[in-house]
């Protein structure tokens, strides 16, 4: 049973959102598109590369050919053109893209004729295989919770990474430093905000500080990253809930 | 980067999600609750000394004014039935937040799960109704009732929650946007139509809420659900009141509006109401029975 309050249009019109990758993708000009594109495939490629290794049991090698096949035949295809708001989010819908794409592929056994193995996106596959190693896969993960999960630590990655270059670019390296050694850490090797404090010299007042405004820098390059990847007001509410909401 | 492990996941998560409270006078405590627009957390007023449950509106949520709207709405309908509030504020990131008592019970889904006799079950259900007629009194509808909105405390009071969509009759509002919750939501919420919400709306609701509170009802009490729910709004009680006062008739077991009776129904209702006075009868007549066959042997 359905028990969450509903808040939306019953005609399916939402208001579009201004700097959406996803509104581009579908809709731009060329070169808009091929800079969507390329924020699409940032967002997601380790996502799909992770499902198609884990789900789809596929080899590695299989799995670095299919990624690219996906989102090359994306761009060829415009595979996203496809996509309506007012049906579902855009995860869901590159999802059942990705799924159509590997069973057509698995029927068809075409993949080594069309890509053979050719690195075609500057994709890091050696980190994401390494990373496979280690993700906890529950007996019970359904193929969507897979990906919602693997989706929302590929956004979190990007955003640490831009979180790490705007603190560098603003002199706040040691504000960056703490978040690390607190936020990032393993739950058993985290640190106390006084050993923090000790250990760099600052009061427990002033690394509470330090943290709070790189959390709430993280906050705000994670909902721009959201903002990007979505097409609605309704959907980024949607995807917000989902990466910061629900349960792992 | 380091790897970023479920546990740093999920900790990432509830660190982005967290308020940021220096500057106002709460220390933040656990989650106790996630809605549609924001997210519950207890936390300690240092100035009363007191806990309280704080909301605010949820990362990435912008309608901010949403929230503001529902700490007015409450802030006018003082009830013992509703959740008063006791400040409302914005937080550094631009986030809405409200405190409110921190109500300490079990929702009434959770509530039910319980076995309860059901004139108990009825009589919860009446005092529900009670808040909802007060703020329909003040012109405010609330639009999204449902079992996980209404929280049932320790000694059986109980608070409805969750008025962040409640309709103010007072202003304006055009069709086209659906608000409330599948399964309780009264046709012309789903069809859109604000302008027709009214109190029968929510009356709607409660007869869903009825209808999953007592199990396998009597037929006078399916009726009543049955005209609280019905599709025309015309059709139903047009107020909680009048749904509750229905509900008191047949607790005590007087014949109830929704529910014609025959006479079929009528004998059977009287007969359960008046048993001792039925078996007294019957055992005299028993008596009369045996002198009259004993005198004749």
């Amino acid at each position: 049973m359905d028990t969450d309050t509903r808040i939306g249009s019953g005609d399916g019109r939402f208001p579009e959102t201004r700097h959406s990758a996803i509104a581009a993708a579908r809709s731009g000009t060329p070169a808009d598109r091929a800079v969507a594109h390329e924020s699409i495939v940032a967002a997601y490629w380790k996502p799909v590369y992770k499902y198609i290794r884990i789900k789809w049991k596929s080899s590695n090698e299989d799995a670095k050919d299919l990624t690219q096949g996906f989102f090359l035949r994306a761009l060829e295809k415009d595979f996203f053109d496809g996509y309506r708001p007012e049906k579902g989010t855009f995860r869901t819908y590159l999802r059942v893209c990705l799924d159509a794409f590997l069973a057509n592929e698995r029927q068809a056994s075409q993949r080594l004729k069309r890509g053979g193995g050719t690195i075609l996106l500057p994709l890091d596959f050696t980190t994401a295989e390494g990373e496979l190693q280690q993700i906890e896969i529950a007996q019970d993960d359904s193929p969507d919770r897979f990906f919602a999960r693997e989706w929302t630590r590929s956004i979190f990655e990007n955003a640490l990474l831009a979180l790490r270059e705007e603190c560098a670019a603003q002199g706040k390296q040691i504000h960056y430093d703490l978040f690390e050694r607190y936020d990032l850490a393993a739950s058993d090797a985290r640190a106390t905000y006084a050993s923090l404090a000790a250990e760099f010299g600052l009061s427990s007042v002033t690394v509470n500080n330090y943290l709070a405004s790189v959390r709430r820098g993280f906050r705000r390059i994670v909902i721009r990253i959201l903002r990007e990847l979505t097409s609605s007001e309704e959907e980024f509410r949607s995807e917000a809930r989902a990466l910061l909401g629900a349960e792992l | 980067m380091e790897w970023l492990s479920n546990n740093v996941l999920k900790h990432l998560r509830e660190v982005s999600e967290m308020p940021d409270l220096p500057g106002v006078r709460y220390r933040l405590g656990e989650v106790l609750g996630r809605g549609g627009m924001g997210v519950v957390y207890r936390a300690h007023d240092l100035e009363l000394q007191r806990d309280v449950a704080l909301k605010v509106l949820a990362i990435g949520d912008t309608d901010s004014e949403r929230m503001q709207r529902e700490a007015q709405v409450l802030a006018r309908i003082e009830h013992p039935g509703i959740v008063p509030v006791h400040d409302v504020g914005t937080l550094e990131d631009g986030r809405v937040f409200y405190t409110m008592k921190l109500v300490r019970g079990s929702r009434l889904d959770e509530y039910c799960r319980q076995p309860h006799p059901v004139p108990d079950l009825l009589r919860l259900f009446q005092r529900i109704c009670e808040p909802i007629a007060f703020a329909h009194s003040q012109g405010i509808v609330h639009r999204d009732l449902k079992p996980a909105n209404i929280m049932v405390g320790q000694f059986g009071e109980v608070l409805v929650l969750d008025w962040g969509v409640a309709r103010v009759l007072s202003e304006p509002e055009p069709d086209g946007e659906v608000i409330g919750t599948q399964n309780y939501m009264s046709p012309e919420q789903s069809a859109g139509l604000n302008t027709d919400i009214d109190a029968r709306s929510d009356v709607y609701a409660m007869g869903c809420i009825l209808q999953g509170l007592v199990q396998k009802p009597a037929k006078p009490l399916r009726s009543i659900a049955r005209k609280a729910t019905a599709p025309e709004r015309d059709r139903r009680y047009s107020s909680t009141v009048e749904l509750a006062d229905d509900i008191g008739r047949y607790l005590d077991g007087l014949p109830v509006s929704a529910h014609p009776e025959s006479i079929l129904d009528r004998a059977r209702r009287l007969l359960s109401n008046n048993r001792t006075l039925v078996a007294l009868i019957l055992a005299y007549l028993m008596m009369r029975i045996l002198l009259f066959w004993f005198a004749r042997t």
